[in-house]
């Protein structure tokens, strides 16, 4: 795979995602457009820019790793990672078939290159902190890497394992939580807000920066940032917009877990050109 | 010779009987009270959420919290009924279910929806292969597992009117109707869905229909299958299990979960204290299962009628002559 930081290259594949994700979706005529579109520019930084991996040699014990615990979102996953070369770009449309490697969830039965197997949320978290004591043991230069949703952050166990995160300096741990605003049955605000989130995560001894999600230089200052701090871990509050890149899944709670018709597809794929 | 098939036109699934009997409940009991966890549109409790606002909890994803909340409001006299996945009702809230509702003595009914491996395409990780086993070990615990919509509509009005904590086992697909809509139910009482002097097939959920089939295709061959719908997993019926092992000398059990922990080793137990005889189990065999359709998974993990007949044919085989 080819890697870069130049920001035009990176939002250039960005987009490609975009139209992978809707294709994906389309085809399997189930899954989640919503938040997969949302964790794009995330993503593709850490994947394309940031991270330290060899898709040639997926078990490469120092690689940074990457856990998507909100496993619905594995639209996007997939993408990204059959972009850099991991699994077969031309089987991304057999997603949630049966026996496809592409399942509905990541599961790391069909896909070993997977760090975790995710679906159930609240999980990522600690996982990402086991991996990341696992790394200081071995004094391995690894960084651990975990994408949480932000109706996913209403699970206890988060904050059991930001309250461990911080106690222990896990500071090779970065942790992104995808700032959408919407979850399943609607917005956050009217399930279970979030606010004052950053002052929580704050509180709770973690370094916090709030970028734009879809600004792919703000997230690779964010994650520069986040791997200068040390001592502490850090959780990057992406800003982000549900749906992001498609006009009519935008900011629409229903585009969390619908599959677009035949006229949205098309219509989706004409604005992503 | 062709015998009468039994006809089973597809109804609607048990989840959204669920949702329509819980409307009714909270118009004849204002005790009555819902919690979900960022689930409502699937578990159909925004039924309720829509008609009684004030009695409808929003909890968020956070299932173990709900649960608790749930055994809160039952010890202050409501009648609550929490819901998600039964994936994470049972796993994520096992604890509290286990020392706030069942070691605590409550009125909590858990009701978990998308059950079993018949949700299809979200995989394994929204499966629940495992709730009836985790269910079934909470002491004090009635467990319920209907088989159609006309099952789980009676069977959630009953377990509201029954002091104690539930657990009720919801799915996501359409399921056919087994039953007519004058049909009686009764917790802890198995129904003699089809008559039969051979074997008997012991099933719930989504079996039951299947295992009609299989009685129906068997029927042809001359082999006459009874048929026993365990809508209670708990207290379990052990009149109509010991009266089938007696009368037909083989039973197989067949149901949409770990065949290691579900309703198969349960009936097993009884035959054994009871009149033991030849048995068969299906179920899942020590696996998670994958994405897919739900009739793609449901043929891959050998949940059909064809499946029962095999099972039925086994037993038949090692049963004395
Ligand atoms: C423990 C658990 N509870 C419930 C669900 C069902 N579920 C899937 S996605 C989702 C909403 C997630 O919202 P959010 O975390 O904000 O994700 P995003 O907006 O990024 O899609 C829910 C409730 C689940 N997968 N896991
Ligand atoms: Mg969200």
């Amino acid at each position: 795979m080819q890697k870069t930081s130049n920001v035009a290259e990176l939002e250039a594949i960005c987009k490609s995602v975009r139209r992978s994700i809707i294709e994906m979706i389309y085809h399997a005529k189930s899954g989640h457009p919503g938040g997969s579109l949302s964790a794009v520019e995330t993503l593709v930084t850490l994947y394309f820019d940031v991270m330290n991996h060899k898709p040639e040699q997926p078990d490469w014990k120092d690689r940074d790793r990457f856990i998507l615990s909100k496993g619905h979102a594995c639209p996007v996953l997939y993408a990204v990672m059959a972009e850099c070369g991991y699994t077969p770009k031309d089987k991304l449309n057999t997603l949630r078939e049966l026996g496809s490697i592409y399942q509905g969830h990541p599961d790391m039965r069909f896909i070993p290159s997977l760090e975790a197997s995710t679906g159930s949320l609240g999980l990522g978290l600690s996982l990402a902190i086991g991996m990341g004591l696992a790394a200081k043991l071995d004094k391995s230069p690894a960084r651990t890497y975990v994408v949480l949703g932000d109706g996913e952050i209403q699970e206890g166990q988060i904050w059991e394992a930001a309250m461990f995160g911080s106690y222990h300096h896990v500071d090779n741990v970065c942790c992104i939580v995808d700032y959408n605003k919407i979850q399943l049955d609607g917005w956050v605000k009217d399930i279970m807000g979030l606010e004052p989130l950053a002052d929580k995560w704050k509180s709770f001894g973690w370094h916090v920066i709030q970028p734009d999600g879809h600004s792919v230089s703000g997230m690779q200052a964010a994650f520069a940032e986040a791997a200068a701090t040390k001592n502490k871990p850090t959780v990057i509050i992406a800003e982000t917009i549900k749906g992001k890149g498609v006009s009519f899944m935008e900011n629409n709670p229903k585009y969390h877990g619908v599959a677009p018709n035949a006229d949205e597809y098309k219509k989706a794929l004409e604005e992503l050109q | 010779m062709a015998t009468a098939k039994h006809e089973l036109k597809l109804g609607r699934a048990t989840r959204e009987a669920f949702g329509e009997a819980l409307v009714e409940l909270g118009r004849e009991n204002p005790n009555v009270v819902v919690c979900d966890a960022d689930l409502s549109k699937s578990t159909y409790t925004h039924l309720f959420a829509k008609e009684f606002k004030d009695r409808f909890f929003e909890c968020g994803i956070a299932e173990a919290n709900m649960v608790a909340i749930g055994a809160g409001l039952a010890h202050a006299g409501k009648v609550p009924f929490v819901s998600s996945f039964s994936a994470f009702l049972l796993n994520k809230g096992f604890e509290q279910l286990r020392v706030t509702a069942a070691y605590g003595r409550t009125n909590l009914k858990a009701v978990g929806t998308h059950s079993g491996i018949s949700i299809g395409e979200d995989g394994p990780s929204q499966m629940s292969i495992e709730d009836i086993s985790l269910a079934t070990s909470l002491a004090g615990f009635t467990v319920i597992a209907p088989c159609d919509e006309i099952a789980m509509k009676e069977l959630v009005k009953q377990a509201a009117h029954t002091w104690g904590p539930f657990f009720i086992r919801a799915g996501r697909a359409k399921c056919p109707l087994v039953y007519s809509p004058d049909q009686k139910f009764e917790i802890g009482k198995a129904i003699e869905v089809v008559a039969g002097t051979d074997v008997t097939v012991i099933a719930n959920g989504l079996l039951v229909a299947e295992a009609v089939k299989a009685s129906d295709t068997l029927a042809d061959e001359g082999i006459s299958v009874r048929v026993v719908d365990m809508h209670t997993v708990k207290p379990i019926d052990r009149d109509a299990i010991a009266k089938a092992a007696a009368e037909t000398g083989a039973i197989v059990v067949a149901e949409e979960h770990l065949v290691d922990a579900g309703l198969g080793v349960r009936v097993a137990q009884v035959v054994a204290e009871t009149n033991p005889c030849v048995m068969e189990f299906l179920g899942i065999n020590d696996t998670y299962a994958e994405s897919g359709t739900p009739d793609d998974v449901l043929d891959k993990y050998g949940m059909r009628a064809k499946n029962v007949v095999e099972k039925i044919k086994a037993v038949l085989a090692r049963k004395k002559k």
